[in-house]
């Protein structure tokens, strides 16, 4: 009851969406895709969801195959695409209701599996889906995508412009969803989101540079981070730039996470050659490396 | 079944919510019928005209009287001379001058004729040679009155009669027109933009990926716009009949069928334009150009078929629009049955199936 892509390409014109791109996802599994905007994300949902048919490669969903088998494969998915795709002059429980009426069930026979989400929107339901707040919009996707108790879920950027405490809710959910034995497949441009996966591909330009756990991708950083900061963030990464031992830099919230081209190197060195640059406040300190450090270390090569 | 009730309801929730396609729905047909039939009109009313008399005499003077009391003239001057014509004219109120030469009644009983000239503003050619022919058969109508007891050797005097319009209101040619124009518009134009709605909005998206199958989703569309049309038709013959006195001399019940018939017509043709058009303006500016100008110009509705150049003459023979007013024509105004128009309706009935098996095959089940 998983998704399994062999070989997929797809192109628009001349511009390759998504080259050669193989991976599984196991029956029951929350699977992230990351990656920022034009990696191909959006290109692999509409194959996956049959909106597409790839020029090249094979794929299946719940079994069925993504050309052949399509109709089973629309009876058997939810979709959420990444713009908010509900009907804006339907009320909250009018357009629950049509889904519901189209995949031939009603909001009683499965409300258990979206009650969790339902309560939090049931004070709008007389509010049409147009003048609900991003967060609630994306509660109530998830509610329509939901209804007809579909065996896998495709979340194509769910929590795009949505704020952060709702978007931690919504991740809450996905994780409760899963418990259900839905498979999940969800895209994300948000780094810190793709930690809260089980497995997640990185994806960039149209190739996937890494499958794996979050953990194991982390750890397979080949460096030692630094968080470097200093009175003068800008001044700080201008000057880090010149440094003739330095291998990256990028900002990281309030921070720039250094790292160095040599194997091991005494951070007292660095400090002395930011203060000469004039540089005052200067903290540096090991720190863990995440997914965007990975990503980025990643997209380099 | 009911995923096809639900989906119904859906659409006919978009209908009463969004105010600008109840007004197109609606207000349109009122507004047009009533512009047709009063405003732009080609029957003449109190034209305005000037005499120049002559011979004042008891003949030009009963003449004069005759043309005044009818309510197609109103004799808004006298002129002296005749260089004063053109000053008339260029004042722009005047329509037509009659100029009634010298010594008419002296003429008239010696010489046996005598003449009037009559003068019109021809800018507007249509109403120029109407008022020609008003004035003709009021002369004529006072001759032959006069001539009543003569005996005039070898006369051929024409009894025209003018069957089923026979006050030639040209409300009676616009109804079927307007009728044409609004069922093509609301039916062609509205399926088209709701269905290239979803299409922008994301949500055929969600649509494609479910259950309903592409007949579903364009009946769908369909039936509520049926529903809507008969309405229209209805309120429009209604108002004909109430307000325009126009009568309905055929079967309300054939004329209600053969509307239905040319809403499904226009209704194929606009989902077949939805399946063309991305965008909502896109299916707009199609439905406006490609059906409204083509049933304003080819139908028949406005410029007659016969005087066509050939080409033209066969590009009609493709408009529903065309079969559609010649049936209504038919059943409104002539009273005819099913035996004189059958012919008209199989070629609606051929098109209609043509257009919906185009659209259900242009139909697209993927994004591209």
């Amino acid at each position: 009851m998983g998704i399994s892509i062999s070989n997929i390409s797809k192109s628009y014109k001349k511009v390759k969406a998504v080259q050669n791109i193989s991976f599984d996802v196991n029956p029951g599994e929350l699977f992230g895709l990351i990656g920022p905007d034009g990696a191909g994300k959006t290109t692999i949902f509409r194959i996956l969801t049959t909106l597409l048919i790839p020029d090249d490669g094979t794929a299946k969903v719940a079994g069925f195959d993504v050309v052949t088998d399509y109709k089973a494969i629309r009876k058997s998915v939810g979709y959420m695409p990444g713009r908010f795709s509900l009907y804006q002059d339907l009320t909250v429980e009018e357009n629950l209701t049509f889904f519901a009426t189209i995949f031939g069930t009603t909001i009683e026979e499965n409300y258990d599996l979206i009650e969790d989400i339902y309560v939090q929107i049931e004070p709008f339901k007389d509010r049409r889906a147009g003048k609900l707040s991003g967060g609630m919009k994306q509660k109530l996707a998830l509610c329509c995508a939901l209804i007809h108790k579909p065996k896998v879920l495709f979340l194509d950027e769910p929590t795009t412009g949505v704020d952060p405490v709702s978007r931690k809710e919504f991740w809450e959910m996905l994780k409760r969803l899963q418990k259900k034995g839905i498979t999940i497949l969800v895209s994300t441009p948000y780094m810190d989101e793709a930690a809260l996966c089980d497995r997640i591909a990185l994806i960039q330009d149209g190739e996937i540079l890494e499958i794996d756990t979050p953990e194991v991708i982390v750890n397979k950083f080949p460096k030692t981070i630094y968080n470097v900061g200093a009175h003068n963030r800008y001044k700080l990464i201008k000057t880090l730039q010149s440094y003739e031992h330095l291998y990256s830099v990028f900002p990281f919230g309030e921070f720039v996470h250094y790292t160095d081209k040599r194997d091991s190197f005494e951070t007292v060195d660095l400090k002395s050659y930011l203060e000469k640059a004039g540089l005052t406040d200067i903290i540096i300190e090991v720190t863990q490396p995440n997914i965007e450090d990975a990503f980025m270390e990643l997209a380099k090569k | 079944m009911k995923r096809f009730i639900g989906f119904i309801k859906k659409e006919f929730y978009h209908i009463f919510r969004d105010r600008r396609s109840l007004f197109i729905l609606f207000g349109m047909p009122i507004a047009q019928i009533m512009l047709f039939g009063f405003a732009i009109t080609n029957e003449i009313n109190n034209v305005d005209i000037a005499i120049i008399d002559h011979s004042k005499d008891a003949t030009t003077e009963e003449i004069i009287n005759k043309i005044s009391t009818s309510k197609y003239f109103t004799i808004k001057q006298m002129i002296a001379r005749e260089a004063d014509i053109e000053t008339a004219f260029k004042k722009g109120k005047i329509k037509a001058v009659l100029n009634f030469e010298k010594d008419f009644s002296k003429n008239l009983i010696k010489e046996q004729k005598a003449t009037i000239q009559i003068i019109t503003d021809a800018t507007d050619p249509n109403t120029a040679n109407s008022i020609t022919n008003y004035i003709n058969s009021i002369l004529q109508n006072y001759q032959q009155s006069k001539n009543k007891g003569i005996v005039v050797e070898y006369q051929i005097i024409p009894q025209t009669r003018m069957v089923y319009n026979p006050e030639l209101k040209s409300v009676f040619m616009f109804v079927p027109g307007v009728m044409t124009i609004i069922l093509m518009l609301v039916s062609a134009m509205m399926t088209s933009i709701s269905i290239t709605r979803e299409k922008e909005l994301g949500t055929m998206e969600i649509l494609l990926v479910s259950p309903l199958k592409p007949f579903q989703v364009i009946i769908g569309k369909v039936v509520p716009y049926i529903f809507l049309s008969v309405i229209n038709a209805a309120v429009i013959v209604l108002l004909s009949i109430f307000i325009f006195k126009m009568p309905v001399q055929g079967s309300l019940l054939l004329l209600g069928l053969e509307s239905v018939l040319f809403i499904i017509t226009s209704l194929a043709l606009g989902i077949l334009i939805s399946t063309i058009a991305e965008t909502q303006q896109a299916a707009m500016m199609i439905s406006l150009m490609g059906l409204m100008l083509p049933v304003i110009l080819l139908s028949g509705f406005i410029f007659p078929i016969t005087s066509m150049p050939a080409p033209l003459q066969i590009i009609s023979h493709i408009i529903p629009a065309k079969w559609f007013i010649i049936i209504i024509k038919g059943i409104m105004l002539k009273g005819v049955g099913m035996a004189y128009i059958w012919k008209e309706t199989l070629i609606l009935v051929g098109m209609a199936i043509f257009f919906i098996g185009l659209s259900i095959k242009k139909y697209k089940i993927r994004l591209e």
